[in-house]
Order: structure tokens, then sequence, then C-alpha cells
């Protein structure tokens, strides 16, 4: 307050009044005061206390108290104290209703006036004032000033229908000021047209499915136009709106890029930035063969680059961008890496995302020079900085295989300054470079192994224990390293003691011998004293594998790893189109779409790039941006299925940058010597510990559940059911099988989707149960599949008719064809699918049973059936067991009888069955089978044969589940 | 778009809080000063989400700005619109400071009623503004001079109004460059561009429709193919500069005034514009080939145990002999430890200046093709801290009297077609001033 004071001093009561007058008057006598002022005759003084009243307005003060006597001022000649009160009323007005009303006459009266200015201001004060009754008095003023014949009015008045809009978008509707807001697009004046585009943008934010923009080529060229003449900030307007039309082919984009590009070259950074988002679009429709479509990529990297020479704050927001830009397309920026080398003066937020764009476009070619910055940015004072730093030459050494000798050389020599987060930002990226190229680096261990005291972070502690564990076999005393982590056990993160656990089972593996104890001390930490679940099934996994099968074992805890991907921190794909179609805004300075922190119903649309349409379309162009119809890319994001995610944790690829994802290949070399290794210790510590813990009863949920499990099932069983998690979904034969969850709602913004497939009359369908768990209603659904081994396609629209309301569940069945495109998928009966909706478009893939592809026609004829069998080579033939099946062999016959796997013959040979079975996939491919069933015992042997032998697998997965049903 | 802006002073009190959307409230004020103001470690970005409300700030010496909105708005579009907030500002009432501001609060809300409407940006020249944002009323005006306030501020030249007049049309060119250089211990270049600005003041009468020509690459190298040379030989503005070998410039990009035609630039790279009243900014631009670096540092540091640097810089200048250079000042950062230093200099005068970490060397002038040295013993205090000193590069400042990136204007072609004036009435006068950007070398 008393600045406001001090204020009006300055300007006018310097010498008149003193300050100790103002300080004593107590806050009632003060507003008392300023009562007086404003009912003054004095026309300076009513000025002097109106000004005043907005000075403690500004402070955040409450002279609500004075409204009738500030809007009494209302009605004078004197524009500036007009503007005051108006100034007043914005921000009282709603609460003070009544007496704003008040105010409706004056502004009525100021909006006939005959200076436009005067006019425009009452109308654009009257849109701010959100007070019901005043805006049923804006209707009439405003329609007027819509059509005023001055430019300045009218540009006013657009942006009032927008702020009506925001206030009562009914009465907008009803009054018809949309369709006069539309007419302003095509108004002589070029500000006007800026204004009216940005009003009617926003207001379509708001009616995502309203038409209310109509871009069309004509409208599109008369927003050229405007563009040429109109201020900076229309400039803005325009071609923000602009980059929200899909032209309808690839001379239309090309001719609006033509026509955009010279805004490029425009001062004002925001321009720039539109225009590149316009540009960066409309490409995605341009052939890539055309020479236009190499001149513009040429064009865009100056504008880029000269960004950088903006003030701090601009380059921030362009270094978000680029980041974008350069994933999305980079060949523009990838020979001018060196403008984004770090200056010392920069502000952090531009050294930090400068180094992020260093390691996006570090490659082969630049990667000397990209070095030594790296290496002279790690000497610097912020930390943060330093440690992205050191990161990033971790990073390069991933990405450029041939620097990675001279990563690790700089890394070892930052180790060696011993600044204690340099060494723990080296250890954690040596660990990735050690996963990337294994038996390469490990000579520098011992160096890292010097170090060990020094790390207090949980991830560097947890990196040093993977190399310790991963490398046990070469370093003499790691059962003494991680036994001295071991102590602290329950102080260390959990991120530590997981890693801790595996590498101490790791290291037991490796030598048994000395490091049994080691090993029982961990698991029974992990599994007894610990009230994370993740460590504890981590350690009764362990426990339970170690006890029943330590060759599995072995092949489970020191399985060979996925390789690490090269480039990191990638954004998704579908999310960095939506981003392109962002750019300059917000969103893209957040990286995230602007359903992510903006509320209620705006952005909530989601926006993608165009298809391309053209012509010249060339076949090599994988990037190109999946259709608005979200055809399934190769290159989707699918959920990783459960199988893969449970592999990953027992391979402990949890702190692991992002994987390719896939099961590894079981190691083959060294088989262990079975149970004898694991003495009788091991067993005896686990029976002790169900009997003598009182802790497992009491305090664990599902664990004792689990133990009892562990020791009673038979040799094996425990691990089928490890790595069966992926079978668990198959279906089986005529059955129904079970639906299970493909799409779970956390990753589809609330959807979720349940299915499975059946055969029904010769028809195959995908059964899918819809269910929203989002807040809002979710419409306009539609699936695609990807290309599959077997040409499944949609045979129509899939028939949701309804809108899915919050909460709902709805049940569809899709009839399936098998006549779409073909491509070998891995495994054989995956299928990948694409699901759209009013919000988004998600990706799943799901694993159909291959028996639902068996047709009705497939009983083969006998002497067919034998010339068959002894064509196909032996090489094609596999054998599989069918476990604790308990048919006999003429219910087999029946049973898989439902599922059009036909029985052709049966022998009896020495109390044995054999039935010979044949098989017609929808693609003609035969499968001839034969199965051994002998009386009393419960194992089936099943033969197969195939041209096709690779379809054996699945087809073995469908006898097992038709006869365990 | 913007829901509010708000100015704060150092300490975090309002001195103007202007709300447009019904969507910000008044905790926003508090919410920027307590996490972004008050906040105790030093900022990180200059856009900051709170309770899903976004603030983006820039600072000017103590004052702070702050717009606030919840939607996804053109994130560049709020930072250029706060810059040129500060433009209008200064324009109307000096240095934004706050004691300026809190004298001029009612005129800070007026503009700020004018430029920002709902949160769209509307026309924010100033040349406009002043026309009818008076602070002195409205009184008095005619109806004619209404309509010509409204349509120059919605209209197509927005930046000029009708019947300005001068007894004497005339005009000044300054092309003023800035030269950036990272160069490693060893003298390569890590990077150098020059930024460029060619600022005009121009005092002329009527509308007068202007052609602006320089040493570019593109022009010269199609003038030469097409054998149009005559606009060449009229280069009367060239002069200054060293580069008398050189004929053309390779422009990497430029950005121009909003006055400037850029469809015609695209098209026919040719720079036409009708120029705004007074001084302003025509064009910016950046080079990256074939810069003249102007001076070469060459630095010699050696550690005489745990105690003791040897510092020797040398510097040498590399351009005409009888151009000048002037006001050069070398900056050598010492360690933090530092307990002494003793500096010996064969030209200007070198200090070290303790609270700034470093020993500055000054000297007044310096001709092309001369070299100077200076060498300094810096003392340091033991210490036990194990980070071992940054070693932050060498920069030098100075102004040289070319520009180093080597563009000439050619020509600036004044044509009046109402007024009875021709483009030889006009007197012009062209500068070239070359300084020093960031221009630092690593030792």
């Amino acid at each position: 307050m008393e600045w406001a004071n001090q204020l009006c001093e300055n300007r006018q009561f310097g010498s008149k009044m003193t300050d100790s007058k103002y300080f004593t008057t107590t806050k009632k006598g003060e507003i008392f005061e300023l009562k007086a002022e404003l009912n003054s005759d004095k026309k300076e003084k009513k000025k002097e206390a109106v000004k005043k009243v907005i000075a403690s307005m500004t402070v955040g003060k409450d002279v609500s108290a004075l409204f009738p006597d500030v809007v009494n001022c209302m009605q004078t000649d004197n524009l500036e104290l007009k503007k005051l009160v108006y100034l007043y009323l914005m921000n009282y007005a709603k609460s003070q209703p009544d007496m704003a009303i008040m105010a409706v006459n004056t502004f009525v009266k100021d909006c006939e006036d005959a200076n436009p200015l005067i006019r425009a201001l009452a109308v654009r004060t009257m849109g701010c004032i959100r007070v019901d009754k005043i805006t049923e008095y804006l209707c009439e003023p405003l329609r007027k000033c819509l059509k005023d014949e001055d430019p300045y009015v009218r540009k006013t008045a657009a942006v009032c229908v927008a702020k009506l809009h925001d206030i009562n978008a009914q009465l907008v509707e009803d009054q018809g000021f949309l369709d006069t807001l539309k007419d302003l697009i095509s108004d002589s004046n070029p500000m006007v047209v800026a204004n009216a585009v940005a009003a009617l943008s926003e207001i379509a934010e708001s009616h995502p499915n309203s038409n209310l923009l109509d871009l069309n080529p004509q409208s599109i060229n008369k927003l050229l136009t405007a563009l040429n003449e109109c201020t900076e900030w229309g400039q803005i307007f325009i071609l923000d709106c602009l980059a929200n039309y899909t032209p309808r082919d690839d001379r239309e984009s090309q001719s609006i890029c033509e026509r955009v590009t010279p805004r490029l070259s425009h001062a004002n950074s925001a321009v720039v930035l539109s225009a590149v988002k316009v540009l960066m679009k409309f490409m995605e429709m341009l052939p890539k063969d055309l020479d236009y479509y190499s001149t513009l990529l040429k064009k865009l990297a100056p504008p880029l680059v000269t960004l950088l020479s903006a003030e701090p704050e601009l380059q921030y927001v362009a270094l978000r961008n680029i980041n974008l830009i350069v994933q999305k397309r980079p060949e523009i920026l990838k020979h001018e890496m060196k403008v984004f080398f770090v200056k010392y003066n920069d502000p952090i937020y531009v050294k930090l995302e400068k180094l992020d764009i260093m390691i996006r476009l570090a490659s082969q070619a630049n990667i000397a020079q990209v070095l030594a910055e790296l290496k002279e940015y790690a000497t610097e004072v912020d930390v943060d900085f330093v440690r992205k730093a050191v990161r990033a030459i971790g990073r390069c050494a991933i990405k450029v295989e041939q620097s990675a000798e001279r990563c690790v050389s700089t890394l070892l020599d930052l180790i060696q300054t011993k600044v204690n987060y340099v060494v723990q930002e080296a250890i954690v990226v040596i660990k990735d470079i050690f996963r990337k190229y294994p038996n390469k680096y490990e000579s520098v261990i011992a160096t890292l192994c010097e170090n060990l005291d020094s790390l207090d972070e949980p991830e560097a502690r947890a990196a040093m224990i993977w190399i310790v564990g991963e490398y046990a076999e070469r370093i003499d005393n790691a059962d003494e390293l991680l036994e001295s982590f071991l102590e602290g056990f329950h102080d260390e993160s959990t991120q530590v003691q997981l890693q801790l656990l595996t590498a101490i089972v790791k290291l037991f593996l490796k030598k048994p011998t000395e490091t049994q104890e080691l090993v029982q001390q961990v698991l029974s930490l992990a599994t007894q004293d610990s009230d994370n679940p993740d460590l504890r099934d981590r350690g009764y996994i362990y426990w339970r594998l170690l006890s029943t099968d330590p060759v599995a074992a072995k092949e489970v805890v020191l399985a060979e790893k996925p390789l690490i991907s090269e480039e990191t921190d990638l954004i998704e794909p579908t999310l960095l189109e939506e981003l392109i179609c962002h750019i300059g805004t917000l969103a893209s300075v957040y990286h995230k779409p602007p359903s992510a922190f903006v509320e209620g119903s705006r952005g909530v649309m989601h926006k993608r790039l165009p298809a391309r349409t053209g012509s010249g379309e060339s076949t090599e162009s994988p990037d190109v941006g999946t259709a608005a119809g979200g055809s399934a890319p190769e290159a989707a994001p699918s959920i990783i299925p459960s199988q893969g995610d449970l592999l990953g944790d027992l391979l402990n690829l949890d702190m692991a940058p992002p994987t390719t994802s896939g099961p590894p290949p079981p190691t083959t070399g060294m088989q262990m010597g079975g149970m004898d290794l694991l003495g009788g210790g091991l067993d005896s510590l686990l029976g002790g510990d169900i009997g003598g813990s009182p802790a497992m009863g009491a305090g664990f949920g599902a664990a004792p559940a689990v133990m009892p499990a562990s020791l009673n099932a038979p040799v094996g069983g425990g691990l089928g059911d490890l790595f069966d998690l992926g079978g668990v979904g198959m279906p089986m034969g005529a059955y129904i099988p079970p639906k299970i969850v493909w799409l779970p709602a956390m990753k589809a913004k609330g959807l979720e989707i349940s299915g499975t497939f059946a055969r029904r009359a010769g028809v195959i369908q995908m059964e899918l149960i819809l269910t929203n768990k989002a807040m809002s209603v979710m419409t306009d659904f539609a699936i695609q599949f990807n290309r599959n081994s077997f040409g499944l396609a949609p045979a129509g629209p899939l028939q949701v008719l309804t809108p899915l309301g919050p909460n709902q569940t709805i049940e569809v069945s899709l009839p399936l064809s098998t006549v779409g495109p073909v491509m070998k998928m891995d495994p054989l009966n995956n299928l990948q699918v694409a699901v759209k909706n009013n919000i988004d478009v998600f990706y799943f893939s799901c694993q159909y049973p291959i028996s639902m592809l068996f047709v009705e026609d497939g009983k083969m004829e006998r002497q067919v059936f034998l010339a068959t069998w002894k064509d196909i080579p032996n090489d094609n033939e596999s054998q599989f067991q069918i476990k604790d099946c308990h048919l006999n062999s003429d219910a087999a016959s029946s049973k898989l009888q439902g599922s059009n796997i036909f029985t052709i013959a049966k022998r009896t040979v020495e109390g044995q069955d054999m039935l010979y079975m044949s098989i017609k996939l929808s693609n003609g491919i035969w499968v001839l089978a034969e199965l051994r069933v002998q009386a009393g015992n419960p194992n089936y042997t099943i033969s197969l044969k195939c041209r096709a032998p690779e379809v054996s697998q699945c087809v073995f997965q469908c006898y097992e589940a038709v006869l365990k049903n | 778009m913007i829901g509010g802006l708000f100015i704060y002073n150092h300490k975090g009190e309002v001195l103007i809080s202007r709300v447009y959307r019904d969507d910000i409230g008044r905790n926003a004020v508090d919410a920027f000063r307590v996490n972004v103001i008050h906040a105790r470690q030093q900022v990180r970005s200059p856009v900051t989400n709170i309770a899903r409300t976004s603030f983006f700030h820039v600072k000017r010496s103590n004052i702070w700005l702050a717009a606030v909105t919840k939607q996804n708005v053109n994130a560049a579009m709020v930072f250029e619109f706060l810059y040129k907030m500060c433009d209008v500002m200064a324009a109307y009432f000096g240095k934004v400071s706050e004691e300026n501001i809190k004298n001029n609060f009612v005129l800070i809300y007026e503009l700020l009623d004018e430029i920002l409407d709902f949160g769209y940006p509307q026309n924010s020249e100033t040349g406009a503004l002043k026309t009818f944002i008076t602070q002195q009323g409205i009184k008095g005006q005619t109806k004619e001079e209404q309509s010509q306030i409204t349509s120059q501020v919605t209209g197509q030249i927005g930046w000029r109004r009708e019947g300005i007049k001068y007894r004497r049309n005339e005009l000044f060119l300054d092309v003023l460059e800035s030269v950036n250089l990272l160069m490693s211990p060893q003298g390569q270049v890590l990077s150098a561009h020059v930024s460029g600005r060619v600022v005009m003041k121009s005092y002329l009468s009527g509308m007068p429709e202007c052609k602006f020509g320089m040493n570019d690459k593109i022009v010269i190298d199609k003038a030469g193919k097409g054998g149009v040379t005559d606009e060449v030989g009229k280069s009367d503005l060239g002069g200054g500069g060293s580069t008398s070998g050189k004929q053309s410039i390779a422009i990497d990009d430029c950005t121009f005034n909003q006055c400037v035609r850029l469809s015609k630039f695209d098209s026919e790279r040719s720079i036409s514009f009708i120029p705004p009243d007074g001084e302003y900014e025509l064009m910016r631009y950046r080079t990256t080939k074939d810069i003249i670096l102007p001076f070469r540092v060459i630095p010699l540091v050696r550690e005489v145990g745990r105690t003791k640097l040897e510092v020797k810089v040398v510097i040498k200048s590399n351009f005409k002999p009888s151009l000048l250079a002037q006001k050069i000042e070398v900056r050598i950062p010492t360690p933090l430890n530092t307990s002494g230093v003793q500096v010996i200099c064969m030209k200007g005068k070198a200090k070290y200046k303790a609270s700034e970490n470093a020993i500055v060397w000054k000297i007044k002038r310096m001709a092309g093709m001369k070299e100077s040295q200076i060498s300094a013993e810096i003392e340091l205090l033991p210490t036990n801290d194990k980070k071992k000193w940054a070693r932050p590069p060498i920069s030098m400042n100075f102004e040289v009297p070319f520009a180093p990136s080597g563009l000439k204007v050619r020509y600036l072609k004044v044509f009046e077609s109402k007024l009875n004036y021709s483009d030889h009435d006009v007197v012009k006068w062209v500068r070239y001033i070359g300084r020093s950007g960031i221009y630092e070398t690593r030792c």
C-alpha cells in the first residue's frame, strides 16, 4: 500500500501532502477519505482519487466498497479518467453485479459515440464484464460494432465475440454472431481479419467437432493474402490457424508452403516458429522426390539457427522446438552442430537444452568435435550441467561405435578428477557402455572399484553393484565388495536393494562354493525383513529357482541381455507427431500434449500430421506420418506383453535404458552340475524359514501362498508357470476362451479393451469388450490391423453406434476376413491392432489362437494323407509332449473335431493309440499330425508335419489348449 | 491466450496487475512470487508451471514481467510480446525501473488495455501508439484525425503516419556487427559468427518508397550472370572496411523489420519498404563464412606447483594498419583462491580485480597488424578443495571501424512520387561499427 500512496504523491501531491498523513490514517478512514474525494466537484481531485483507488486495487487491497462512487465518475469526457473507471469496473463488477448495471447506460451511449476510439473502448470493456445483465445489453451494440465503418471498432468487436462466447456460448450462437465473425474473414482490413481468425480459432477449440473455421481453398487464399499485410501478431494468429488446415493434395500443400516461406525472414521469432510449424506439417504431404521438397528442407535450417541469437528466453523456446524437429527430421540440422555449442554465459536452461540437441546430432562425422566440447563442459561449475555432460559422453559412446574407446578414456580421465558427482555419473554411463559393448572395456573395472566408497547416490551405487555382479568372475574380491554393501541393506533405496539381490545371486551362480552364506543372507534379508513387495517377490523367485532347478536359474539370471538402443529419451512417435503440430506453443516447450496441462475441453482435440497423398508417392518413406485413420505403423509402440515384463524383471533390466524388447536367447554354454551344487544348505534353509518365521504368516499377504506352491510343485512346474504367462490368454478351439485385457485403461487414456477370438459357423470373430474408464464420453470408434501373418483384417467397420459414456461397457463382435495384406510376424500369431476414438489412437498387440484359422473342409482323404506324409521331408517334422492330459483317445478326437482338427485314422499298437489327423489353414496350408496316446499315461506325444514348419509351434499350442479344456 | 500480466519489483511486490481471463485469479500473483521470485534455487527455466498455470517471465534489471495463462498458448509469441512491452514502456518513459513504473502506472494500464485485448496482442508499434495514447485525453481531435489514427493502427502501414514533412531529407545507416568467436587454446576456431544489424534513422517527408542493396553474394552473382552491372557501379555508399579484395559475402540468414516486403525478398531478394519515421532496425543478419577476426588471443597458462600460476597472453590485431581499434579490453579469469597478482604489460593498463576474479587489461587504441602482450604471476592460497578450477575462457571486448563480416551497403534509393524530391536530394550517411560479441579463447 505504501507505494500506492507514494505513487500519487509523486505525481501530484508531492508538496501538498505529507507522508505522515497517509500513514496515520486507518484503513477505514482511508476509504472514507477516498469516498469524499471521489465525490468532489473538482475534476482533478476526482481523477487523482480514482488513481489512488486503482493503485490500491493493484496491490491487492479490497476497494470494492467504493463501487458506486467510482461508477459515478464514469460519465466524463475525460478519456483518461474513463479508462481508469473502466479498469475498476472490470475488476469489481462481478462482485457487485447489481450496481454494475448502473454502468450499462453509459456503455450503450459510448457505443454510439462519434469517436471510433470511444466506441471501441466501450465494446472492449463491456466484453470484459462478466455480469449477465450487462451481457444482455451488450448484444445490440456488439452487432452494430461488428459492422462499424471504422476498422478499429470492427477489430475490437471481433475479439469481443470471443469474450462473449467465454461468458455465454449459447447466447453467441443464438444471436448469430458466429456467422458475422466468419464474414469478417473476408474483411478488407488485415487486422480485422487477423482478430476474427484468432477469435474463431479460440471458439472452435471448445467445439472440436464443429466446422466453425470451415477452411477451404478460398478462405485459405484470403488468409494468405492478409498474411502479407497484417501486424506481426496478426501473422501469428493466421499462421497458427493455417496449421490446422489439411490441404487436399500435394499441389495445394506446395502452393501454401511457397506463400508461407517468406515469413521465415520475419524479425519476430514467433512468426518464424509458426511458419516452421505450417511447413513441417504440410511437408508431410509432399512427395520426397520432388525438387521443392529438398529446397524446402534447405530453407528451414537458417531461420532455426537464427532463432539462437534471440534473447535467452526465446532461445529456450526455440531449442525445445528444435529438439522436436531434430527428432522428426534429423536431416534439416545435421550440419549445424556448431551452433549448439554451449557458451560460457548462456543461462543454465539454454545450456541444458543445447546439450540435449548436441547428443541428438552427434554422428561419426562430428564426434571428435562433440567429444572435445563435452569434455570441456564436464569441468564447469553447474552440477546439473556437468552431470548431463558426463552422461552425454556415455551416450556418444553408445551411439557412435567408433568413438566408444575415446569416450571411455575420457570418462576415465573424469573419474580421476575425483569430483564426487562426476565420478558417480561416469559410473552410471559406463554401466550402459558395458551393456552395449560386452567384453570390450572391462579392463577399467579396477579403476571403478577404487571409487566404491565415494558413491552415495542410489543410481550410481546400483550401477556399480550391477557391474560387480555382472563381472563377478573377473573381480577377485567381488564377494567382499558386495558384502560391504549388504551391511546397510535396509538403509539402501529399493533400486540398490534389488540390484544387490540380483548381483549376489549372479555371484553365487558363478562362484557357488564360496558364496553360499552370502546368498542365504541376502535372500533372507529380501524376503523376511523387507516390506517392499517387489523385493520380496524377486527374492522368492530367485529362491525358488535356486532350490528347484539351478540350471534354469542360471539360464534366467545369467541370460544374455537384449541390446540397448542407440537413441535414448526419444519421444514416442505419435506424441512427437502431435507435438510437431503444436510447434511454438507451450505443448512444444513442455513436450507434453495440451491435454496434460490444459483444463477443460480445450486442447482435448489431438492434432495429427497429414498423410502423404501425392501422386508421385515414393516407395522408400518409412517415416511418413501414418494417416489420421491410424493404420498401425510398424514402428508403432505396442504394449509389451506381460511376459516381456516379467522376463525383463528377472533379468533385472529395471534400471537399464530403453531396450529392444523380446525374450533373450537362452545361454547354451555351460550346463550346471545339477542339484548337488546347492548342497543341503539351501533346502534346509528354506524349510527352516517356513517353519520358523512367524513374520511370514502374519505380515505377508501373498507370500505364504507362494512358498508352499513352490515346494510342492513338481520339478519344472514352477518354471512352467513362470514362462507360460504369455500363453495364459491362449484360447481353446471351439470354446470361447476367457477374455483377457489387451489394452489397459492406463495406457489408453481411460479406454480399456479386453477380448478374445472365436470361430463361429466358419466366420472368424474378434470379440471385444470396450470399457470407458475416463471421465468424458468416447465416440467415433474405429479399428485397424497391421499387416499380419495370415492376412487377418476387419471384414466391416467396428460397430459402436452409441457414444460410450463414462463407466459404460459395450460388447462388440467384429467379423474378420483373411484377405488382408500379409506380413510375417513374430510370433507368428501376433496381431497388432490400432483402435481410434475421439480422443486418440491406441496401439496394442495380441495373439490369436491359430485354431481360429482351421477351416471346416480340413479333412484329408486317407490316400492323400499317406502320400503327403511321405512327401514332406522328415526335417519338417516336429515332436511335442502334451503333459497331464487325462482324456482317452476317442474323447480327444471328438474334442479336437470341434476345432476343425479332423481324425482320419486310428491305429492301436501295443496299447498305444495312434491318431492321424489333418488340419487346413485358411491360407491353404495343410498340417498333418500323429497323436500317440498311451492308456494310463497322462502325457501325449504329438508329431506334426507341415510344408511350412514354422506354424507347428502354434498348432501344438492349440492342441494343448483344446485338449486341456 | 495470455490470461494476465503482472509486473513485480525485486522484492516480489506487485507494481502492475492486469487480468484478462476469468481463469486467472489473484492467487496466481502470489504463486509466482512464492515459487519463482522467492525461490531458493536459481531460476531453471523461463517457463514455470504451477498448479496447471503457466508463467512466462523475463527480467529487466530488477523488474520481473510475468505473463500467465492456463491454455496452450504460443510460447514464442508470449515472450516476443513481453520484450515488446518492455520496448514500448522504454519508448514512453525511459528505463524500465521500479521508480518509472510507479510513476507511470496509469499510462501502463492504458497501454496494456490497448496492446492486449482478451490476451491477444494488438498493434504495439510505438509510432502508432503515441498518436493516440498520450495521457492528454483526446479532446480537440477532428474527425479526420480520428479516422487517420484508427486506419494507421489497423492498417497495412501501421508503422508510419501520413503527412510527415522535413525541410531537409536525410537518412543515416549504421551497420552494427557483433563478432562472436570461440577458439581453442591451440588457436583453432571452434565456432565463429557475425550477427549484424542495419539500423536506420530516417528523416524523410511523405511516404517514401525505399530500396536497399548490399553486397549479398546471391544478388551479385545473379546480377553478374545477367550482365546487369549498373547498380554495382553506383556504390556511392560503400567505404570503410578492410576487405578491398572481397566483392560479396554469403549471408546465412536474415530477418527484417515488419516494414520490409518479405514476399518480394523471397522471390527477387530485393529489400524494399516504406520506412518508419525516426530510428528503427531495418534488418538483422548472420554470417559464418570468411569472417575477419579482428583479434587473435594467444594464451599460455602454466601451473607452477600448487600455489602459483604463470599467465602470458599475447593479442594480435588482424586488419589494415591504417585502421584503429578502440576500447580494447582483455579479461583473464583467475582462480577463486587467488591471493595476489603481479602484472606486467607493455601497452595499456592492467589490474587484478579481486571482486570479479579476473585480470582486466585495457588498451585505449590499437592499430592493425600489431601485437601486444601481458604476463602475470598469480599466487594461490592452498586449498583442500578437490574440485579443479574450471578455467573459464579469456574474453575480449573491442570496437573496430569496419564490418567483420565484410558487408557493404551498395545503395539505398528513395522514391517519393507525390512530393517533389528525388533520390539525389536525400543526404545519406553510412557508418560501420564492428564490436565484440562473445569473443572467447579457452585457456
